[in-house]
């Protein structure tokens, strides 16, 4: 056991305990995952973000709301002001490393929420079955006819302009497809022989649900996840854009984009850098989620 | 006592003109110990026996009793899943992907409620031949074969008193295929335990059971002994044309 390296420890394939065990198979799914440079591209824009967010107060070099009129739409590059300066005067680089905070904590919470409505309605009504089924899947479908953005907008309307009641809009908005393929799995699921096993030991449908077939839609969910969240920060800055998300002078990306609509022919760069941050971040997640299908996707992995 | 009395069992699937019959007024006792075979080819309703049995086909009527136990519907009780259990043809599609071997056999001696899992996974594990080294693997770092004996270690863990074995070995190669066999014969031996095999292999249960019943399009068609098997005694046409074609092949 001396001379064993944790390399080959993590390799090992006769596992001695069940830590070993999940950190061995932790290991593979990470040498695999590492293996594909646009998802290590992806996820490392992403732990920038990550750490940008965390240490604003230190980055930025600017207040984010210090506004400076005599200093306004400054362009980009001149002293004292890499990214220029909007139409008040602020900072836009101070601005966009502040608003990485409101980005991160929209994608955090979203994530939280629909994806896993979306995995309880669709794994009962895909294990139930019967009427379950047919109600909840009816009111899945009548959330899906609605255009997205649409739903949200009226959301919005009604709970009242702020980035809390767009999260819970986009939310709102965005279970459904979730539901459907937690549905869709679970139906090929739960017909297997390991479930009828399980069931033959007595086990109940909580159980079932909970401990053996949420494992396996999952992965399926977290690579969808990661697709959709693109869509996600950009319908949360669609919403701020429209006016009804973030509110001013909050430093959220497509609020920001809002306001430089205004002069966008004669000071290109207030608009544009904040959509580039949104473009570099909607890229990320979708070099990482498709990464993560190569290393989740149970079809690929289970053999 | 018989342990096993099935009467007059009808399973069907769907309903009215969707309606297919997988098993027609089926009749069968299997005593305490017994080792009891169903053969018959693909689609005779051998295996839908068995589902009846557990509960897994739920449309079924006549009458099932277990250890003197009649059974209703597709609801079993805990005694039930207790006293039988089930082991499924392909090792391939019967673990959990994401389960290792302790979590499986762990999970279910949890669900049996017993409390010293750790010393009885590792008991089951070498009752079935696999050492402690198997015990945190995944199913994919297993080969058939040692699925399949993980699936027995799992069918037994509640120590039940029947064993229904649905095709244990045809998804295996033959040379896997005598040592799970063998494994069976043994844990029979040990354990007193009473078999109702599936195979649409003549060999596989002339060398396992006592007794077999032979099925046609969902009927049985005949009863015999292993002995009268063996004697090519059988009496119903399709059962020699099926005992001469296992001596051809």
């Amino acid at each position: 056991m001396s001379e064993v390296t944790l390399r080959q420890w993590l390799l090992s394939d006769a596992p001695t305990s069940r830590r070993h065990a999940r950190l061995a198979s932790l290991y593979k799914g990470w040498l695999s995952f590492r293996s594909n440079t646009m998802a290590m591209f992806g996820l490392g824009i992403l732990v920038f973000l990550l750490l940008v967010a965390a240490f604003a107060p230190l980055l930025a070099p600017y207040d984010p709301f210090a506004q400076s009129l005599s200093n306004r739409l400054q362009p980009i590059g001149v002293e004292g002001h890499l990214l220029g300066t909007d139409s008040l005067g602020r900072d836009i680089l101070s601005r966009l490393i502040y608003g990485s905070r409101i980005t991160l904590y929209i994608v955090a919470l979203v994530a939280l929420i629909a994806p896993v409505a979306g995995l309880l309605v669709g794994t009962v009504a895909g294990y139930v079955g019967g009427w379950t089924d047919t109600i909840l899947m009816r009111i899945t479908d009548i959330f899906l006819a609605f255009p997205r953005l649409v739903l949200a907008l009226a959301f919005v309307a009604a709970l009242g302009a702020g980035i809390e009641n767009a999260v819970l809009a986009i939310s709102l908005t965005a279970w459904p497809p979730y539901a459907r393929i937690a549905r869709a799995e679970t139906l090929t699921i739960r017909s297997s022989d390991y479930i009828s096993a399980i069931r033959l030991q007595g086990a109940g449908a909580l159980r079932i649900i909970t401990k053996h077939i949420w494992p396996l839609c999952v992965s399926s969910l977290i690579v969808r996840v990661t697709l959709d969240m693109a869509g996600i920060i950009l319908a949360a800055a669609g919403l701020g854009f429209l006016g009804l998300g973030a509110q001013p002078p909050s430093p959220e990306w497509g609020a920001m984009i809002s306001e430089g609509r205004r002069f966008i022919l004669d000071h290109w760069w207030v608009a544009t850098v904040p959509g580039l941050a949104i473009f570099t971040v909607s890229l990320a997640f979708n070099l990482l989620g498709d990464g993560l299908r190569d290393v989740l996707d149970p079809k690929d992995s289970g053999q | 006592m018989s342990m096993i009395e099935i009467g007059n069992l009808d399973v069907w699937f769907g309903d009215g003109h969707d309606r297919v019959d997988a098993v027609r007024q089926a009749s069968f006792s299997v005593a305490e110990g017994e080792s009891f075979g169903l053969v018959g080819e693909s689609g005779s309703g051998k295996s839908t026996i068995l589902r009846a049995i557990t509960g897994l086909a739920p449309t079924w009527s006549g009458q099932i009793t277990i250890e003197g136990e009649t059974l209703t519907g597709k609801a079993r009780t805990r005694k039930f899943y207790k006293n039988v259990q089930m082991v499924f043809q392909d090792p391939y599609a019967s673990l959990h992907p994401r389960h290792s071997v302790d979590q499986v056999l762990g999970e279910t001696l949890h669900l049996h409620g017993f409390k010293d899992i750790d010393a009885r996974v590792v008991k089951l594990l070498d009752d079935v031949g696999l050492g402690g080294r198997f015990r945190f693997r995944y199913p994919h770092q297993l080969s058939g074969g040692q699925r399949q004996r993980v699936a027995i270690a799992r069918a037994l863990a509640g120590e039940p008193d029947i064993l229904l074995l649905d095709e244990p070995t045809s998804a295996l190669d033959v040379s896997v295929q005598a040592e799970i066999l063998n494994l069976l014969t043994d844990l029979r031996d040990e354990r007193k335990l009473t078999y109702v095999m599936v195979s649409h292999d003549l060999a596989v249960v002339g060398h396992m059971c006592d007794r077999l019943a032979v099925m046609k399009d969902g009927e049985i068609v005949e009863v015999m002994s292993v002995d009268a098997l063996r004697k090519m005694e059988a009496s119903h046409p399709y059962s020699q044309a099926l005992l001469k074609a296992s001596i051809a092949a």
